[in-house]
């Protein structure tokens, strides 16, 4: 086992690990703070691929963004309204056996595809190869996403605009 | 180099780093003082040591001593969790800003930064963004409604200011084509500084980063006669200090950077005058990087004890309505100084 391998397996357990607590958990705000682990953890495996740029990506679009619109959702619900908020468990059966199938369908994916893989070398750069990629061969799609961010605003704003008071 | 001495010259860079920055986060505290009384004319600490020198160790030895007090409320873990996340965050940023040029120390070449990251400038933004956890776990998780209000504004305050600031940094990429800031500072030769050719650039960035450390006139989220004293209202001790410490260590983060990204960093216009060479053009260059640190400290502290506080709908109008926009114009600025004048 080198110190690689070692490496890898220990953000393999903070990210299994803490997703398991996120949904074992019965508290939401601590199911959430797991949640941050787990994204902590899948950006040390991309680091480890030497994907930084993903990496870094990774951490500002979840763990920056999402992940504080969760927690900022969950905080004003919890306390203000003196409402405990709580997970329980229910349908345990039918959930066991859509898991069970779904399990057995990935595992046996693992283990009966014969994985292609070769020696890539390291990029020196990952983030200027991937912007010239980005407007050139998929400028495109990166011009029309821009657009959809540009309408999820416009609505956003829209939605959070005061509403005129009719006189 | 072998990888032992990479590891080795690694920790001496983060312990010397360490020290460094611990000594003058516990000093920036006494200046804070010292000018605080310089502006409110009155003579300020002076008991301990000479001139009051030695007060911030007496500061510190006296909350270690305090009783540490967890209200029952409180969700513990959380509780606890919150300062460390706040301080962790301070100090990891320090990682990637440069401090002075690659050195030739005992044979061997020394980059004096303790890593030199292709992504460093995103590094940082994301960082920063996760300090939101710390005030937002510390305002949830004390039990208090000041705290929950104080924790909630604070976040609220720095998702939106990241936005301009991001957008500020996005015009010092563009010229200096990198995201590393070693080479971002030395893009900035001689005059060359951001700040003098993108000056818009410089005040959004300079205005949002006394958003994002929660200093006056953005210090809402502590602001005394609404919250009583913020998120950290439950915290006692060395949890409370941990705050403190995060707090003053962000201001001279924030100092670094913008010391990095507009100010030259480490450059030095002198040595290039005088034509100075070998170890006094080194130290001439860090010396020239702490100066402009301790200037724009001077700076935060100084607009602290001078302006008062916004409202908390003009502080977010600012952000959305001024600054944010401004950002924008910056980029349309650098590009065109780019694609027409070929800077």
């Amino acid at each position: 086992m080198t110190l690689y391998d070692i490496i890898f397996y220990l953000f393999a357990l903070i990210t299994i690990g803490s997703a398991m607590l996120v949904v074992t958990t019965k508290n939401i705000v601590h199911a959430a703070f797991a949640l941050l682990l787990t994204f902590f953890g899948v950006a040390g495996i991309y680091v480890l691929l030497a994907a930084d740029f993903l990496a870094i990506v990774q951490i500002m679009v979840y763990v920056g963004g999402i992940l504080v619109l969760i927690i900022f959702g969950v905080m004003l619900t919890n306390k203000i309204t003196s409402v405990e908020i709580k997970t329980g468990t229910l349908n345990v059966l039918t959930a066991s056996i859509v898991i069970g199938v779904f399990m057995g369908l990935v595992v046996s994916i693992m283990v009966w595809t014969g994985w292609y893989s070769m020696p890539a070398p390291i990029p020196a750069t990952t983030a200027y190869g991937l912007g010239e990629t980005l407007i050139s061969d998929y400028a495109l799609i990166f011009e029309l996403l821009a657009m959809l961010l540009l309408i999820a605003l416009v609505g956003a704003a829209s939605i959070a605009r005061r509403e005129k008071e009719s006189l | 180099m072998s990888i032992m001495e990479i590891v080795v010259i690694t920790l001496i860079k983060i312990v010397a780093i360490l020290s460094v920055f611990l000594l003058s986060v516990a000093y920036s505290v006494y200046f804070e003082r010292k000018i605080a009384s310089w502006a409110q004319n009155r003579v300020g600490p002076n008991r301990v040591g000479w001139n009051g020198l030695l007060q911030p160790f007496a500061d510190v030895f006296k909350l270690l001593l305090k009783e540490d007090i967890v209200p029952e409320a409180s969700n513990k873990p959380l509780h606890t969790l919150a300062p460390f996340i706040a301080l962790l965050v301070a100090f990891s940023t320090y990682a990637v800003i440069p401090f002075g040029p690659e050195v030739e120390l005992f044979g061997y070449k020394i980059n004096l930064v303790v890593a030199d990251v292709n992504i460093g400038i995103l590094y940082v933004l994301a960082f920063t963004s996760i300090a939101v956890y710390g005030i937002t776990f510390a305002g949830w998780s004390s039990g208090s409604k000041y705290s929950l209000l104080g924790g909630i504004r604070s976040s609220a305050q720095m998702i939106s200011y990241e936005v301009s600031m991001g957008f500020s940094v996005g015009g010092v990429i563009l010229l200096a084509e990198s995201l590393s800031p070693v080479k971002i500072v030395e893009a900035q030769h001689g005059w060359m500084w951001n700040a003098i050719i993108q000056p818009i650039g410089f005040i959004t960035f300079l205005v949002s980063s006394f958003a994002e450390t929660n200093r006056l006139p953005f210090d809402l989220p502590e602001a005394e006669p609404e919250l009583v004293g913020g998120y950290h209202t439950e915290y006692s001790s060395m949890k409370f200090a941990g705050f403190f410490l995060a707090e003053y260590a962000n201001m001279i983060i924030s100092s670094a950077l913008i010391t990095t990204l507009y100010l030259g960093g480490w450059q030095n216009p002198l040595v290039d005058i005088f034509h100075i060479q070998g170890g006094w053009a080194v130290a001439m260059q860090v010396g020239a990087f702490m100066i402009k640190i301790a200037l724009l400290l001077f700076f935060f502290i100084w607009v602290r004890w001078s302006l008062p506080r916004f409202r908390y709908d003009q502080l977010m109008n600012l952000g959305w309505k001024v600054m944010f926009p401004l950002a924008l114009l910056n980029i349309i600025w650098v590009a065109v100084l780019i694609m027409v004048f070929k800077i």
